[in-house]
């Protein structure tokens, strides 16, 4: 399954842990999944139009989401998703 | 503190929703992932500052201590700041305008750049906060700052850079006894990176868990702009973009200070400025929205303002526009045109985001969206011997000659000079 890095404001909704694994063949599928192993999860990530927070960049093995196919990006099993705040740097 | 021991600076508040936190290292609301800006008192600091009392004070950022998010005073950095503003009348009568300043802190204290100003801010609080290892993700001006900042502390430090990086911005991090670590990518997958590590390992990252804090440095640059104009706010102001804090943090400051009853309230406009190789907020503001398309490689030789995904940018095109100001971007060649504009007309040598502010200025006045008989200040952030390699070869070469009077007179010394000699 691919992992998924959990970022600190989101830890609170999965007991602490860093990293877990989640299945999908997409992105959209692996933060369904994720959502039903950590409910809550899902209405952190999306806003109120089912689109990524403004906030929030998805990444998979580095690359953004929106420079690949968004939600419907393919991961694979070994894949690395990285869920981070986009408010750093600068 | 003020004398009822109300601390000026009180919370951590999600700009988005306005939930409050707790003045710790952390950097974005919970719930919607939106900034944590510092919050403060301000009927408390309005008790306490004045025009008199700043005046009273030593010259450095630190004489507006009741608007900067710290406890206690100062550990480090306690010099920075308070660089010359300079009327630059030969520049203003080049690019056709009536009045332009340049705050020039391509001079500022220690290390050539407005980022001493956030540095100094936040490795204060992370040692008012108990790290003991401090990290940034930057493109170049800001690991000169941490390295340096930090080696005067005592602190251990790890600066991340993209590999391509100009050599002064390298090496003028690297003499400090950092760790300089370059990653293969551009700046927006070290932030990436840096975020990771920030969640893993107990360190400050002064742009990423410490950002509130680090952001709030950046307003002291308005202030100054403000004291030394004569306690007022300018009627327009050029800043280079990157992630688009600089310009709404001069912003905020500009409106702290009509708030706390430093200066009056008066019309002022504050425009961007962005390399074209990576202009995502300056590209939103000239499409007429706020959603900023990342530019997933950026290629310009501003590369101190190569940052594809603008963490700032909504908020960087808010202040624009709120204030009736615009944003222009500029090609490389624009650029170092810039810099020998501000060099021969203001004896300013600036590396490329001055090359970018001033050439973005020009577009300004030109287009009337800066009238040519209104003033404009000029936020000109990093010193030009940091990126020499965008203008070698573009100034002007080294004329040799031999150590004899007949080799100058033969191949220097023009005749028609001994009329004005």
């Amino acid at each position: 399954m691919p992992n998924v890095l959990i970022p600190t404001p989101l830890r609170k909704l999965t007991n602490d842990l860093s990293e877990v694994s989640a299945a999908g063949a997409n992105i959209g599928e692996v933060l369904a999944n994720l959502e039903r192993a950590f409910p809550g999860v899902k209405e952190r990530i999306f806003d109120e139009a089912g689109e990524v927070r403004r906030f929030i960049l998805v990444h998979v093995n580095g690359e953004d989401i929106r420079f690949l196919d968004g939600l419907n990006t393919p991961v694979g099993d070994k894949d690395e998703v990285s869920i981070t705040p986009a408010l750093a740097g600068g | 503190m003020d004398k009822s021991n109300r601390p000026f600076f009180s919370n951590l508040k999600c700009r988005e929703c306005g939930k409050l936190y707790e003045k710790k290292a952390i950097h974005v609301c919970e719930y919607d992932f939106g900034p944590l800006e510092a919050a403060y008192d301000y009927d408390a600091i309005r008790t306490s500052i004045s025009r008199a009392a700043i005046e009273s004070r030593p010259q450095t950022m630190w004489r507006y201590r009741e608007l900067l998010p710290i406890d206690g005073e100062p550990t480090v950095g306690a010099q920075v700041g308070f660089t010359p503003l300079v009327k630059a009348d030969r520049l203003a009568a080049k690019l056709g305008i009536k009045s332009l300043y340049i705050k020039n802190d391509t001079v500022n204290y220690p290390t050539l750049s407005f980022k001493d100003r956030v540095v100094s801010v936040a490795l204060s609080r992370a040692c008012e906060l108990g790290f003991k290892v401090v990290a940034c993700a930057s493109t170049g001006n800001l690991a000169n700052s941490v390295a340096a900042n930090a080696a005067a502390a005592g602190l251990k430090s790890y600066v991340l850079i993209p590999a391509d990086l100009e050599q002064g911005k390298v090496l003028g991090s690297l003499v400090y006894g950092t760790n300089v670590i370059g990653i293969h990518g551009p700046y927006d997958q070290v932030n990436r990176l840096c975020s990771e590590i920030a969640g893993k390992y107990g360190w400050g990252f002064v742009n990423v868990n410490l950002r509130p804090y680090y952001a709030e440095g950046s307003k002291t640059m308005g202030f100054e702009i403000c004291e030394q104009l004569g306690w007022r706010i300018p009627r327009h102001t050029v800043a280079p973009m990157a992630s688009g804090s600089l310009l709404t943090k001069i912003h905020k400051a500009y409106n702290e200070f009509v708030k706390v009853g430093i200066v009056e309230d008066a019309k002022f406009s504050v425009h961007g400025a962005q390399a074209t190789g990576c202009a995502p907020i300056a590209h939103a503001m000239q499409r007429g929205t706020d959603i900023v398309k990342p530019v997933p490689k950026p290629d310009t030789i501003a590369k101190s303002l190569a940052i594809g995904t603008p963490a700032d940018g909504y908020y960087a095109i808010h202040a624009m526009r709120q204030t009736g100001g615009g944003a222009e971007d500029v090609t490389d060649d624009e650029i170092v045109d810039g810099i020998k504009l501000l060099a021969e007309h203001a004896g300013i040598f600036a590396e490329t985001a001055g090359g970018v502010t001033v050439a973005c200025a020009k577009k300004l006045i030109a287009s009337g969206k800066i009238p040519r008989d209104e003033e404009a200040v000029l936020c000109i952030t990093g010193h030009g011997l940091k990126t020499q390699e965008a203008i070698a070869g573009k100034c002007g070469e080294l004329r040799l000659i031999k150590p004899s009077l007949r080799d100058f007179e033969e191949q220097i010394y023009n005749p028609d000079m001994a009329a004005t000699a």
